[in-house]
Parts: structure tokens; C-alpha cells; sequence
């Protein structure tokens, strides 16, 4: 790993190894007000992997995610990004991460005021300001029909379902070909049907552009479709972290509370 | 197996007390100050959003335009009046014309203006804002590696300094007018004998102090409207609990503003 001394203007993203560490959280303690979300939690994120954080409501998911990318700060503890401690990055030497750090948000935060392709041009106008017209068009093109939404563009977000709302956020968010991404709650409130193509959509973001994906997520069956491992976050840090297969067969009280008033909730008359 | 401790402490609990509430509106009132100079430095480095400040100066000024001359025409219809009447008793209604430009130009017109106009825009910009940060689209510009403040804020900001002197212009020359007709009709005097009174008793700095008056309301109603709407908690509920205190904010500080500007103009 990297010395954590280098300044943060000296971030440059350099290609990872697969199944190298790409980002830990170290000693993380975060509070808001009175309510501690997290007392010294560690976690780490390997290249090329999907990681899904799971836990209950209001236990701090989003919120890591958030420190992540800079739109939180955790009171204490490091954030490392290839070495990098990103707790020490200011706004604007945060711009450069978040060109690799893209995040797909909850209700996919589109901008009401812009129409689809307006919303996914909106990074690399940001990022890339000297970017042809052109070339914004195609690129926008192309994400939107890497969503299954080709032709799209002139639609505006409140004629879009939720799936497809979804869909548009991660085509914004792969806009400018991030290799971290991001997901918040990617299925909550969707349909079952609908919840099956944004897992199938996590898991070719993987295949097909060899993100690394951290998903968090309350949803079971979602968390054991596309994880490649799994944490679950209880009492304010990561109490195990393992395969799925690992995690099925956990014996670690919080976690096996939450797989068992999953399985309640799916099969009240007991499992099948 | 370890004890942990509860997730939330016991201070949390109970009501706030009249400490804990000063120490919130001085918290607020700090990271206000903190954001209008952060909105200061943003807005004179480039790069300038023209596009973004035309679209404001010219949805939150004509929106606005009905309202505000409404106001005006009555303020000017009502002043009139009330000082043609006064002024009668002593057989001086002639003069009726300067006392009105006086109360119109210094006072009533930036004042008027910003009370009806600022409440309408204040509360808007809130609304807008807020709702924006509640479905994290705030979050996302940032995310997005844009600034929330240069994209959202100084436009906004910067169209409110615009649009609320350019009103209260108008709403100079909309109760002039209407205190002038209706003079004319109630108490017979003309309207060359209105304005060349006026015109007479009024001098560049009335107006300019107006004017003044009208850019820093303008500046007030921008920035409390910007900062309640970036800073909603609370979801749905929280827009609509902004959008009120906007309201009330702007007001209040307008009021005030007007109290130490007319003592500042007045003492040079």
C-alpha cells in the first residue's frame, strides 16, 4: 500500500491489481448530534470486487458510502483510497476522485429541471468541460443503451418508473467511466421483476466495465445475487464480513438475526 | 460478550433547552456568514454562469412584475390620499407631490417590495432548494464534481440583487403615477402641479438611497432563501417548515436592514 502522506493534490488513480486492496475505512467513528453511527469500524474494499454492506434501517449504510465520496466527513479514522486519505481531501481535491467514485443514489437524484440526456451529460460537462458536443452525445448514447435505454434522451425524469429512473442514475453515474461505483438502496421499492434487472445490471457492470461496486442494501436476496462478499453493519461497526456462502452459515448473533427475520418474513409458515 | 453503550446518549433526550436553542440560531447565523462569503468568492471568479443568471433575473423579475406594481399602485393610491387629506387641513395640498415622491423613493417603494416580492421569491428559492436536497440532488451535484454553491446559489443570489432594485424603479414610477391620478381626482390638483413638485423636492440621493435599499433586500432575500433551502432536514415537511421561516426571516431583516440603512443614509 501507498504511504498515506502523499498530499491529496497528488491523487492520480492508478490501475489496481484485481483482488488488491482499493479502499479501507480505518478506525471509523462517525456521530450525528447524540446518535453514534459508527465506534472504530473497519472495513476494506477490494479491486474489482462487489462488496455489499448489509444492515437495518438507520444503521449507517448510505452514510459510508457518503464519507466515501466526500459528502460526509467521519469524526475520526481514516478513509484510504489507494493509499490516499481522502479525510484530509478538501471540496475541490475531492473533483478528481469523484471522477473514478461514482455514486448511484436511492431515489437516483436526477435533476428534475433537465431532461435525460442533459442529465447524463451532466458529469462530463463537469469533469471534461473542452469535451466535444459530439462526443457528449455519442458518450451519453452509449451509456443510456448499456441501461437498456437507448433513445431516451429527450425524456424528462418524471416520465420515467422508478426502474427506469435507476437506470438513467447509473448511466449518469458511468458517464465518465468511473472504476469504483456506488450504490445506495439499488432496489428499494422497486418490483420484484424490476429488483431482478438492476442485480443482473450490478453484476454486467462488473463483467462489462470491471467496476468495483460497493452495494448497500437491506434487501437479502439482492445482497446474495450480487455479492461477492457481504458485510453486515450492526451496533455501529462491521460484525462479520465474509462470502455469501459464508454469511448464510454465520453464526454471529446480528447476523444470523437478521437472516432469520428475513427468512420469517418470506415464509411466515416456516421455510419450505 | 461486551456491554454496548446505547446508541444514543442521555443528553439527547428531552426538550431543548433556551441555551441549547441560542446556540443553534448562532450556529445558523454563523454558517450563514459562512456561505455569503463563500458566495462572494465564488461569484467574482470565473467561470460566470450567464445562462443560469439570465434564467433567474428574468423568472424570479417578471413573475414578480404583477405583484409588486400592485402593491406599488396601492401604496401610491393610499399615501396620496392619506396626505392630500393632512396636508388639506393646513391648505398646503399642493405640496402633496413632495411629500409623496419623499415616501415613496426612501421608504415605501424598496420597503413594499421586498416585504411582498421577497416573501413570494424568498420562499420559492427555499422550496426549490430544499426540495432539491431532499432528494438528493444537491448530494449529486456535488457527486457529480460540480459546486452546489456556483450552480444553485450564486445565480439566485445574484438575480434577487438585480431584480429587486430594478422593482422597486418600477414601483417608484407605478405609485407616482397612481398617487398623481388620484390627488387629481380627490382634491383637484393637476398633475403638471403633482410632478413639478415632486420633481422639485426630490433629489438623486432619495432615489439612490431606494435603490440601495432595494440591492441589499435583494441580497438578504437570496441568500436567507438559498441557505434554509440547502440546509432543510426532515423530508417533505422540513420544504415547508423553510419555506415559512424564510418568510419570517426575510422580513424581520428587512425591517431591521431598513432601520440601519436609513440611519447610514441619512447621517452622510
Amino acid at each position: 500500500m501507498r504511504s498515506s502522506s502523499q498530499t491529496p493534490s497528488e491523487f492520480a488513480f492508478q490501475p489496481p491489481r484485481p483482488g488488491e486492496q482499493l479502499i479501507y475505512f480505518e478506525h471509523l467513528t462517525k456521530a450525528f448530534g447524540a446518535k453514534r453511527v459508527y465506534d472504530d469500524m473497519d472495513l476494506d474494499v477490494r479491486a474489482g470486487e462487489t462488496l455489499v454492506v448489509m444492515g437495518g434501517s438507520g444503521t449507517g449504510k448510505s452514510v459510508l458510502l457518503k464519507c466515501l465520496i466526500g459528502l460526509l466527513s467521519p469524526d475520526t479514522g481514516r478513509i484510504l483510497f489507494q493509499g490516499h486519505d481522502l479525510t484530509r481531501f478538501t471540496e475541490e481535491q475531492f473533483i478528481p476522485v469523484r471522477r473514478h467514485v461514482a455514486m448511484v443514489f436511492q431515489g437516483a437524484a436526477l435533476f428534475d429541471s433537465l431532461n435525460v440526456g442533459e442529465n447524463v451529460a451532466y458529469p462530463l460537462r463537469e469533469h471534461f468541460p473542452d469535451m466535444p458536443a459530439d462526443e457528449v452525445r455519442a458518450r451519453v448514447a452509449e451509456k443510456l443503451a448499456l441501461v437498456d435505454l437507448p433513445n431516451t434522451e429527450r425524456l424528462m425524469p418524471a416520465d420515467l418508473s422508478g426502474g427506469m429512473r435507476k437506470r438513467v442514475g447509473l448511466a449518469r453515474a458511468i458517464a465518465t467511466e468511473p472504476e469504483v461505483i456506488l450504490w445506495d438502496e439499488p432496489t428499494t421499492g422497486l418490483d420484484p421483476v424490476t429488483t431482478q434487472s438492476i442485480n443482473v445490471l450490478i453484476n454486467s457492470m462488473k463483467t462489462r466495465l470491471g467496476c468495483t461496486s460497493i452495494v448497500v442494501t437491506h434487501d437479502m436476496v439482492s445482497a446474495f445475487t450480487v455479492g461477492d462478499r457481504i458485510a453486515m453493519l450492526a451496533n455501529r461497526r462491521i460484525v462479520q464480513v465474509g462470502s455469501p456462502r459464508e454469511m448464510l452459515h454465520s453464526t454471529v448473533p446480528e447476523v444470523r438475526a437478521f437472516l432469520d427475520a428475513r427468512r420469517v418474513e418470506l415464509f411466515p409458515g416456516g421455510a419450505p | 460478550m461486551t456491554t454496548r453503550q446505547p446508541e444514543v446518549d442521555a443528553a439527547a433526550s428531552g426538550p431543548p433547552s433556551l441555551m441549547d436553542r441560542a446556540k443553534e440560531r448562532l450556529e445558523s447565523l454563523g454558517a450563514l456568514s459562512r456561505m455569503t462569503g463563500q458566495v462572494f468568492s465564488r461569484a467574482v471568479r470565473p467561470p460566470y454562469d450567464w445562462r443560469g443568471l439570465v434564467f433567474h433575473t428574468e423568472s424570479l423579475g417578471v413573475r414578480s412584475l404583477p405583484i409588486a406594481l400592485l402593491t406599488a399602485m396601492f401604496a401610491g393610491l393610499v399615501i396620496s390620499l392619506q396626505f392630500g387629506y393632512f396636508l388639506s387641513r393646513f391648505g398646503v395640498q399642493y405640496t402633496v407631490g413632495r411629500v409623496v415622491i419623499l415616501t415613496l423613493f426612501r421608504e415605501l417603494a424598496p420597503v413594499l417590495t421586498a416585504l411582498t416580492v421577497g416573501a413570494r421569491i424568498g420562499s420559492g428559492i427555499a422550496a426549490e432548494l430544499g426540495a432539491m436536497t431532499v432528494t438528493e440532488q444537491v448530494d449529486a451535484i456535488r457527486a457529480l464534481g460540480a459546486d452546489p454553491l456556483r450552480k444553485l446559489v450564486v445565480p439566485r443570489v445574484l438575480a434577487c440583487l438585480i431584480v429587486l432594485p430594478v422593482l422597486t424603479v418600477f414601483a417608484d414610477v407605478v405609485g407616482l403615477v397612481a398617487g398623481a391620478l388620484v390627488v387629481n381626482f380627490q382634491y383637484a390638483i393637476t398633475l403638471n402641479l403633482f410632478f413639478q413638485g415632486a420633481l422639485d423636492a426630490v433629489l438623486m440621493p432619495d432615489f439612490a438611497s431606494g435603490v440601495f435599499k432595494g440591492a441589499v433586500f435583494g441580497l438578504i432575500i437570496g441568500l436567507v432563501g438559498c441557505f434554509r433551502g440547502l440546509t432543510v432536514e426532515g423530508g417533505t415537511e422540513g420544504v415547508g417548515r423553510a419555506t415559512t421561516q424564510t418568510v419570517a426571516t426575510t422580513s424581520v431583516s428587512v425591517c431591521l436592514a431598513d432601520f440601519f440603512i436609513t440611519q447610514l443614509t441619512l447621517s452622510l
